[in-house]
């Protein structure tokens, strides 16, 4: 349902400003989502600031100065470092990206760090990714088969292989699904981009032999239908990847097989 | 355990233009009603009376009947390029970033050229 405000606990205070580093002259300034479940205080926005003759160019180099140099309660999920892992997915300047290949080049003034929107928060810049996760499993992520298995492997000539480009990359960092306001508003029925990008990916694979019981799982007015190619989820995909266009093609396939 | 806060939406996210101009491909279309109630009594007018008639005329020919009909014809032009849109989408087409990014400034600019154009066109019908 559409609520544009945010609930009452949810709803965001100023924070504290943390000092400026000693004798640093190239700082720049971030204003970052604090939320702790071990007290009784809403959500905050803290002010760091970071040098940035000692620090990386992108945005989790300058997190992770600030976890290690100003405040070690700085909560965030990272890995890779590199664009592979998808954990460091969160709202930079206002749009979702992951934090390790977002450069603070790419940003005039302060930078801007909220989690992913319209999800509930762990903590900081960690949010719950039950519901999503729970989400992809119910498309059935995985090959499924009714013919007797090959001796080796099931074989897929060279153009059916190229049909999962632009698929196969989805890291599963929710970028694009928590980007969605239509998500936002029909999150727990709403199947949402990654996952439909996800449902496609296994509907365009030659291999696989459930696609009318895939699209029959689809049919349905929420968990296909509440895309209204609002474009937010290719607009924010930090690996270049369209799950609108994945979305507009399942629609197609549901208009193909009744004709 | 504390129930958990939910992160900030709308308040955050950047206004980009294919969003924008989503919202308004909403707007437009929930101002349409309002329209087409407006061209209903224009039509029921009509049917009833030439003294009735003359006042709902009146009443449309004011500068704020002007006003609200300039923008029922720019809501109407600007759904009607945003529906085009959302067609051309339909069949895949169009639909990486930067051409929907392209579209999106197109359906606006289009629109408000098309607003003007036809006003013109109807005050130049009308003989000033």
């Amino acid at each position: 349902m559409v609520e544009l405000a945010l609930p009452k606990n949810s709803k965001i205070n100023e924070g504290k400003t943390w000092p400026k580093p000693d004798g640093a002259t190239n700082i720049r300034e971030f204003r970052i989502y604090r939320w702790s479940p071990d007290d009784d205080d809403n959500p905050r926005v803290d002010t760091y600031y970071v040098d940035m003759d000692d620090c990386g160019p992108m945005v989790l180099d300058a997190l992770l100065w600030i976890k290690n140099r100003v405040d070690p309660t700085l909560t965030l999920r990272r890995s890779c470092r590199e664009g592979i892992c998808g954990s460091c997915a969160m709202n930079i300047d206002g749009t979702n990206t992951l934090a390790c290949t977002k450069g603070m080049d790419e940003i005039d003034g302060g930078v801007k760090v909220y989690p992913l929107p319209h999800m509930p928060v762990v903590k900081d810049l960690v949010p719950d990714l039950t519901v999503p996760y729970a989400q992809l499993s119910s498309i059935e992520p995985w090959l499924k088969t009714v013919s007797p298995e090959p001796a080796k492997e099931w074989r897929q000539s060279h153009d059916d292989r190229t049909k999962l480009d632009g698929l196969y990359e989805c890291i599963l960092c929710f970028c694009c699904q928590t980007s969605c306001p239509s998500y936002w508003w029909n999150g727990d029925r709403y199947l949402g981009p990654a996952v439909l990008l996800q449902a496609y990916r296994w509907l365009i694979d030659s291999r696989d032999e459930a696609t009318g019981e895939r699209l029959d799982n689809l049919e349905d007015p929420f968990r296909l239908y509440r895309c209204h190619t609002i474009m937010n989820c290719t607009q924010a995909c930090p690996k270049g990847l369209n799950p609108a266009k994945a979305i507009a093609e399942i629609k197609k396939m549901m208009v193909e097989r009744r004709v | 355990m504390r129930q958990r806060p939910l992160s900030p939406h709308l308040q955050v996210y950047r206004l980009i233009p294919t969003m924008v101009m989503s919202i308004v491909h909403r707007i437009t279309g929930a101002a349409l009603y309002v329209g087409t109630l407006l061209v209903a009594w224009w039509l029921i007018a009509a049917a009833t009376s030439e003294s009735y008639f003359e006042f709902v005329n009146g009443l449309y020919g004011s500068w704020f009947g002007r006003l609200v009909l300039f923008g029922y014809t720019w809501a109407l032009l600007h759904h009607m390029l945003g529906g085009l849109r959302h067609l051309v989408w339909d069949t895949g087409a169009a639909m990486d970033k930067h051409t929907a990014t392209k579209l999106a400034w197109a359906t606006i600019a289009g629109s408000i050229t098309l607003t003007v154009l036809v006003w013109i066109a109807g005050y130049m019908a009308r003989g000033g």
